[in-house]
């Protein structure tokens, strides 16, 4: 008998395709996936119709135009598309840096999933609801420990909506002390997720955005360059994009300070420094986290994303209202906060990703998220050091100092030598059942890929990784046609970019679709 | 369907200073020392590459005959239909295979006047001038880069690259048109070792993020989208009692755009919110409106190296720059673009040290509405 040969690296991938129309488009007029058998004639009698209860003025007076289909299709259409998806627990999800693509336990699921949590109601009376408040003012007594601040709010749902608590606190702060007008400005750096410009500018601030120095850090110079009495505030992420620690950042701090400005510290990329740093002590006002990055719970497009801020004594009368307090027996909810910057989102947060970050937490203890922490910082390295041996790539700034969790690597070389670009790099990557990703614009780094290995994966996960980026290259120097037709294997096409830039050609519902393509008036 | 047509122009003499170190193949006398150098020029080898990419289309070709595109078209398997040069067809130059910087100019007006779907030619900078004089900047026109230099943003990545990006657009794929910059050195400083470049137009070109050079900008509808934002903050800051030097470049014609005014695409117009007050005035001009009303000074770096001052906005001299101030110059760019410098700080060579002084340390760039940012200047 022969043996087995053994699978060549990277692998040969092939995903499905099924040429799948959009739901809508499988409507069938009449078509159900229940059929309600008739009330019975003694219900009838008692109940009568209880649609006609309804007051007029909260009837449709069309059915809504949903699709009528049977289950099974509803079933095999979705199927469907799960395949036609890289899904978060069929690849190496290393290519997505900055969003800590770590593995999502599937026990801490199975915790949210549990009718003990799903049952509930948010109106319920607290008294009924004691559990997972208690699990939410023990999650702010741990977030409060990592991050050393003063209070936590557990309510942005995401990111981004954190940071945007984060400034609407400031903004309160500045108007308690009068200087709300004057401090129209808020500043951040081109390496810092752009969420902080982008929140700032929703809450109705302009925006100075500080550019690298030589070395890749970001530059002191420019931040004292930028600062003046209509600062509100510096909002920065640390370690940045690149990977890079900033060595000065309290001094960032203490310039902004200086000038009675806050500083709120994005720490979307808080995954190397868990046990390691706190935002308090390098002298932050305010801080965030991802739930569904640092702490493992589903990103947004796996269902909600949870954020979490955290602020100092100074800043926690402007805290989003409820705040989950305890007397030493039971838990409540306050919303006796007259300072309060009001809601962010709907009630108290989300319950099922906060129980999934507490027992991510609680399965870890402090060592365990510590040893996280270095494992990814480790893995990251280990990678950096992979990926440099392959040709035409390169790590810029801070030569001969070590990244933390992530690096933005340049294929500038590839490039230059090839005339393949990153952006080709990425769609020639799903051949491979592999995600990748360049960077945000504009692109500071050139031909930019970002990677993040985070702790979840193994050696033999990176070093199938770096097999598919080496593979490529190979393929740039010797066969780029392979490249800039690809994909082959993937049901994923070749998009074009430019209709994401006009308005005009958005369609993000169905029935725009239909008005923007004529096929329907109104 | 009407088969499609290709214009190609080659500049026989394209490349002829590179190899040999001459920085460039303007002037006569260069293109004779680069010969007795052992020069051959490239841009034969650098058109069949690209015109290898564009066999399988059935397109009908114009060229102008020998060395100008009809050897090589033929080289390629094309029946090119011949382009006169000359009113009688048949010059003396033609027989002798020389070529110069009118018969560019001659080919491309012909070519648009035979409405070509596309111009395609190759050569460097120079060529790309002698392109863009001739025919403006709203006729589609690529450049097979064959030159020495390369620094206006016309042409395609590679020659293949070129070649791929014209049959994508000949085959009525969906590939936008921009405005591209047409940039060049002044030769004879560049051959003492000065880097002045200067901005002489634009060329409507065919574009894919992928394709062309420079790709470091987004999308022409996301760069449209910038500039309209940066004209409303720019507009949102213009004093009612100043009048404003607006320097050359399409980030500054969005503010003249969205105020409803013409405005000169090279030169420096002097407007205010409501009017214009002088199109491509010179720096005594400017010296002269200084005597009667303040003025204020909208500039964008220039392409490339990100010249603030001394490339291309010359009547913004020492002399205006010092008498307006720095607390009333405006610096506007695309974010893409700034990102392009790639860390290199802005640039300013004004003529006279002390002012570039004045201006040298961080300068704030408007970027977009209520956007900013903190950038580097250095002399």
């Amino acid at each position: 008998m022969k043996p087995i040969a053994p699978k060549p690296m990277p692998r040969r991938f092939h995903q499905a395709r099924w040429d799948e129309p959009v739901i809508f488009e499988l409507s069938q007029p009449g078509q159900r996936g229940v059929l309600l058998p008739p009330v019975e004639a003694g219900i009838e009698e008692e109940v009568g119709n209880p649609a006609r209860a309804l007051p007029d003025s909260v009837r449709r007076r069309e059915p809504p135009a949903l699709p009528e289909m049977s289950q099974v299709h509803v079933l095999r259409h979705y199927a469907r598309l799960s395949q036609e998806n890289l899904g978060v627990d069929l690849n190496i999800d290393v290519g997505q840096g900055t969003c800590t693509m770590k593995y999502s336990p599937k026990v801490n699921d199975q915790l949210a999933r549990t009718p003990k949590l799903t049952e509930l109601h948010p109106l319920q009376d607290e008294s009924t609801v004691q559990g997972i408040l208690e699990v939410m003012y023990r999650m702010e007594g741990m977030l409060k420990e990592i991050s050393g601040m003063d209070r936590v709010t557990l309510q942005p749902g995401a990111g981004s909506a954190a940071i945007y608590a984060n400034v609407c606190m400031i903004r309160a702060y500045h108007a308690s002390r009068g200087q709300e007008k004057q401090r129209d400005e808020v500043i951040t750096t081109i390496f810092s997720h752009p969420s902080n410009g982008a929140a700032a500018k929703v809450a109705g601030y302009r925006v100075i955005t500080l550019y690298p120095d030589a070395d890749g850090y970001p530059d002191l110079e420019a931040l004292k360059a930028a600062v003046s009495d209509r600062t509100a505030a510096l909002l920065i992420t640390n370690p940045e994009d690149t990977g890079i620690f900033n060595p000065r950042i309290e001094e960032f701090v203490r310039v902004v300070h200086a000038a009675g400005g806050l500083c709120a510290y994005d720490q979307a990329n808080a995954n190397g420094l868990l046990g390691i740093t706190r935002a308090r002590e390098a002298g932050f006002d305010a801080c965030h986290f991802n739930l569904h990055k640092t702490f493992s719970t589903p990103h947004g497009c796996g269902g909600p994303a949870a954020g979490a801020c955290g602020v100092t004594e100074a800043l926690a009368p402007f805290l989003p209202v409820p705040t989950v307090e305890f007397n030493g027996r039971t838990y409540s909810l306050d919303y006796d906060r007259p300072q309060s910057i009001g809601k962010t989102r709907p009630f108290y947060g989300v319950a099922p990703n906060i129980l999934r970050a507490y027992a991510w937490i609680m399965s870890l203890g402090a060592d365990g998220l510590r040893e996280a922490a270095e494992v990814a910082v480790l893995n990251n390295n280990y990678l950096l050091k992979k990926v440099l041996e392959i040709r035409g790539v390169s790590a810029p700034y801070a030569k001969g100092k070590r990244r933390i969790e992530q690096v933005r690597y340049s294929w500038e070389q590839l490039t230059r030598e090839t005339g393949i670009h990153s952006e080709e790099i990425e769609t020639r990557a799903a051949d491979f059942g592999m995600h990748y990703w360049t960077s945000h614009h504009p692109y500071v780094v050139p031909e930019p890929m970002t990677l993040e290995p985070t702790e979840s994966y193994s050696k033999a996960d990176l070093d199938e990784y770096a097999a598919m980026l080496k593979q490529i290259s190979d393929e740039a120097y010797t066969n780029p046609q392979i490249i800039k037709t690809a994909p082959h294997n993937s049901t994923v096409h070749r998009t074009q970019h430019e209709p994401f830039d006009n308005p005009d050609e958005w369609a993000v519902t169905w029935r725009a679709y239909l008005r923007k393509t004529g096929r329907k008036k109104g | 369907m009407e088969r499609k047509k290709l214009g190609l122009i080659v500049n026989p003499i394209a490349g002829l200073g590179g190899r040999v170190g001459l920085k460039g193949s303007d002037g006569v006398d260069v293109q004779q020392r680069a010969r007795r150098l052992g020069a051959v020029p490239l841009a034969q080898e650098r058109t069949a590459e690209a015109l290898e990419e564009l066999r399988s289309l059935s397109i009908e070709l114009l060229t102008p005959p020998g060395e100008m595109g009809e050897a090589v078209a033929r080289r390629c398997g094309f029946s090119p239909r011949l382009v006169s040069l000359t009113p009688s067809g048949d010059s003396a130059q033609e027989e002798r295979g020389e070529s110069s910087a009118e018969d560019t100019r001659r080919a491309a007006q012909a070519m648009r006047a035979a409405k070509v779907d596309l111009i395609l030619f190759a050569g460097g900078d120079g060529t790309a001038r002698d392109v863009s004089e001739a025919i403006g900047n709203d006729y589609p026109v690529l450049g097979i880069p064959a030159g020495v230099k390369i620094h206006s943003a016309v042409f395609g990545l590679t020659p293949r690259r070129t070649g791929e990006l014209a049959a994508e657009f000949l085959r009525g794929r969906r590939v936008r048109l921009r405005e591209a910059e047409v940039l060049d050195l002044d030769e004879a400083a560049y051959r003492e070792d000065r880097i002045v470049t200067r901005l002489y137009g634009y060329l409507k070109i065919p574009y894919r993020r992928e394709y062309v050079q420079n790709q470091k900008v987004p999308t022409p509808a996301g760069e449209s989208a910038q500039a309209q934002a940066i004209a409303a903050e720019v507009i949102e800051r213009l004093a009612s009692d100043r009048a404003y030097l607006l320097g050359p470049g399409t980030t500054t014609r969005a503010v003249a755009e969205r105020l409803g005014l013409p405005k000169t695409l090279v030169g420096v117009d002097i407007i205010t919110r409501h009017e214009v007050l002088a199109v491509d005035v010179g720096e005594r001009r400017i010296l002269e409106m200084l005597e009667k009303r303040p003025l204020g000074i909208i500039v964008t770096p220039t392409g490339g190296q990100g010249f603030l001052f001394g490339r291309g906005n010359q009547p913004l001299s020492p002399d205006v720059i010092r008498r307006v101030g720095r607390d009333h110059i405006l610096v506007v760019g695309l974010a893409s673009k700034i990102a392009a410098l790639r860390g290199s700080p802005l640039l300013v060579d004004s003529g006279d040290p002390e002012v570039d002084r004045l201006l040298a340390g961080y300068v704030e760039v408007v970027t977009g509405y209520h956007e900013k940012i903190i950038y580097r200047v250095s002399t």
